[in-house]
């Protein structure tokens, strides 16, 4: 019956259910704070990336210094990370085109985590709830995903089970 | 789970059409499309929940959100005939109000496009090359250092001519309003004169150096037909405009103290300002810069910081303290207060000055069961607010606005009992730029309302208040009506200043006679 075996099977890891259900819970819890996090900078009309922007510290500061020099830039950057945490947060949880996601994730968050290291001799005037030092939330969850990249799921439960057991079919 | 597939298999090919996809496969593919469900209801509770909490804030204080009205009213106007300026005073100040109202030097403009290149975010030039044109020309310059005037003729345009005296400037046909920016020593005799040559006059503050000269300057504006404006910029800051919605609609209970206070700590703002190196008797008119004051042998240091004497100057409270005082009468209608003490003295600047770099004076309000508290100092930058304390609430203004519910407070009680209002946070913030006020419900909105960071950009334009200010006199002159720092007010201006002056010089407490309207 080798020809009923779908694309997404053929690349599937063998996870045992534990490990399944574990990394499905983790790809969406992070999927909702993705989500939330861009769904309530849509909601609120008076949010800007150019506070975040201005605090950035670090070897790319001075380039996110230029971007808050032009409402247009910020107009775009605002856009992006709007729509990008929305598109992220919905592909993690509902499993779709999950590795892009998952990616994409990273490079966002990696995009955070240099605007505002929490280095040595670094201080910001943002409230934080804890303690940081080199490691914080961002990176923690840089690495979440990269487990989840290397640990796909989608494939399994989610929504790429069927688009890509739709292109195997058309293929 | 590692069987999984070949289960799956098994069951896919139980399906009519193979290669189709199966129940299972459908079942695992959407299987966590529950969540966005328990997402959005979560969201819409949360949403709700905050919502309602606003709401019931906004309606127990019967307060609109929007940005003040008042402020398009004048600006929406388009600019009428053209109005012929001259410009008394080109120091600092003077070129500063030049500026505003359209007329840069083109070394500044120079030295702001290279600032810009440096810096990307400094907005300097754009915002004055986006300022709107007031539809003006200056026909005068007049200033009794030579290289001020020069300055003087290169910013204000082709149209200019210099002006020895000033009296020659008002006896001028081709100006129809001066701008007196000189010390203000100066004012009361050129605002006189200015009156009764029919030039409308925009003067900075203080609007005289001493009380008898206070008369004589409302006398000579009420019998003439000119448009007086006082130079209190901040009467066209939306957050005093939002802050006198805020203290009529009685959101902060009753108000038995409002603080206010200056706090500079640099030479720059302790009046010691740069000696020009070319200047000298050769280039000065120091006989026409004494004018009014004593006879005194020529001084580099007194033409230029003149604000450090009280032959010239009115010290802290004529400087300074009247941006706040007017502020306050802006916002709560005070008038002249009953009785004024002061103290201070030269702590920290003992350059030969004799006004005092720190200072107090108390205003008190019995009609009105309120003081009013000014403190100032030069040598340290510590930021103070100005401050309304009211028993349900206190409010801070200053770019922004912020209003916080009192613990105690008997009018919010209930709200706070119930949770609604949140004495952690303030009730709620206003900054310029921003398109309304809200209730802020994290920590992280008010770490950024607070610094008027969040709304630069979305705001739209930045506006000077100084451009505002002035046009607002020029419209004024154009369509009639009252200026926003009309001669009344200059009035209670200039006594509650000169209260506190007397006050601090002869060691006394000194009150104000509503009836005779004098100083006792």
């Amino acid at each position: 019956m080798q020809k009923e075996i779908t694309l997404g099977q053929m690349d599937l890891p063998n996870y045992r259910n534990v490990q399944l259900t574990i990394l499905v819970i983790l790809r969406v819890l992070i999927g909702w704070h993705f989500l939330y996090e861009g769904v309530v900078k849509l909601l609120s009309p008076y949010w800007s990336s150019v506070g975040y922007l201005l605090e950035a510290k670090g070897i790319f500061s001075g380039l996110f210094n230029w971007i808050t020099a032009s409402s247009t830039a910020i107009r775009v950057v605002d856009f992006l990370n709007i729509w990008g945490l929305i598109a992220i947060g919905l592909g993690l949880i509902l499993g779709c085109l999950t590795r892009a996601a998952s990616i994409a994730g990273i490079i966002l968050l990696g995009l955070y985590y240099v605007a505002n290291p929490p280095f040595v001799g670094f201080k910001y005037s943002f409230p934080t709830e804890g303690s940081y030092l080199i490691v914080n939330k961002n990176l923690i969850e840089i690495f979440a995903l990269a487990v989840l990249t290397v640990f796909p799921t989608g494939k399994i439960i989610g929504l790429d089970r069927l688009i890509f057991y739709k292109k195997k079919s058309a293929g | 789970m590692s069987q999984e597939p070949k289960e799956n298999n098994k069951k896919t090919g139980e399906e009519p059409d193979e290669g189709s996809i199966g129940r299972r496969d459908l079942l695992k593919g959407l299987a966590t499309i529950p969540v966005i469900g328990v997402f959005l209801y979560s969201l819409f509770k949360k949403r709700s929940y905050d919502k309602r909490i606003k709401k019931s804030i906004f309606e127990e204080l019967g307060l609109s959100r929007e940005a003040p009205a008042v402020l398009p009213k004048y600006t929406m106007k388009k600019p009428g005939q053209l109005i012929r300026l001259g410009i008394i005073g080109f120091g600092g100040r003077g070129e500063a109000l030049v500026r505003s109202s359209g007329f840069a030097h083109p070394d500044w403009i120079e030295k702001k496009k290279k600032d810009a290149l440096k810096n990307k975010r400094d907005k300097t030039l754009k915002h004055f090359l986006e300022q709107e044109d007031l539809n003006i020309v200056y026909n005068g310059v007049c200033d009794v250092f030579d290289i001020r005037a020069e300055r003087g003729l290169a910013t204000a345009g082709k149209s200019a001519k210099r002006y020895i005296h000033y009296q020659e400037l008002l006896a001028s046909k081709d100006i129809d309003a001066v701008i007196i920016a000189t010390p203000d020593h100066w004012h009361a005799r050129m605002v006189i004169d200015a009156a009764k040559a029919g030039k409308h006059v925009y003067v900075e503050k203080c609007m005289t150096r001493t009380v008898d000269e206070v008369y004589r300057v409302v006398d000579a504006v009420k019998k003439s037909n000119i448009v007086f404006q006082l130079g209190h910029q901040g009467r066209e800051a939306e957050s005093y405009i939002k802050a006198r919605e805020i203290m009529k609609k009685n959101i902060l209970g009753k108000v038995t103290l409002v603080v206010t206070s200056t706090n500079r700590n640099d030479p720059n703002g302790a009046w010691v300002y740069k000696i020009h190196k070319d200047a000298s008797p050769k280039n000065i008119d120091w006989e026409q810069f004494l004018g009014p004051a004593p006879r005194r042998p020529f001084s580099l240091e007194r033409f230029f910081r003149w604000r450090c004497w009280y032959d010239y100057g009115t010290g802290l409270s004529g400087d300074l303290f009247t941006h706040e005082y007017d502020a306050v009468n802006q916002i709560m209608d005070l008038g002249i207060p009953r009785s004024a003490v002061a103290s201070g003295g030269i702590y920290f600047f003992k350059d030969g000055r004799d006004v005092p770099d720190v200072y107090q004076v108390v205003y008190e309000y019995p009609d009105k069961d309120l003081t009013l508290v000014y403190s100032a100092t030069l040598a340290s930058e510590k930021r103070r607010g100005k401050v309304f304390m009211g028993h349900d609430a206190s409010m801070e203004v200053g770019g922004s606005l912020t209003v916080t519910v009192d613990p105690r407070s008997t009018k919010y009680k209930k709200k706070i009992e119930e949770g609604i209002i949140d004495l952690s946070l303030p009730l709620f913030v206003y900054s310029p730029g921003l398109k309304g006020i809200d209730v802020v419900t994290s920590a992280t909105e008010k770490y950024f309302a607070g610094r008027g960071l969040m709304y630069t950009f979305r705001g739209g334009k930045i506006v000077d208040t100084t451009h505002l200010h002035i046009k607002n006199w020029l419209d004024c002159i154009r369509n009639g009506g009252k200026t926003s720092c009309n001669i009344d007010l200059g009035f209670q201006e200039a006594i509650t200043a000169h209260m506190g002056t007397i006050s601090y010089r002869e060691g006394r407490k000194v009150y104000w006679d509503p009836v005779k309207q004098k100083i006792v």
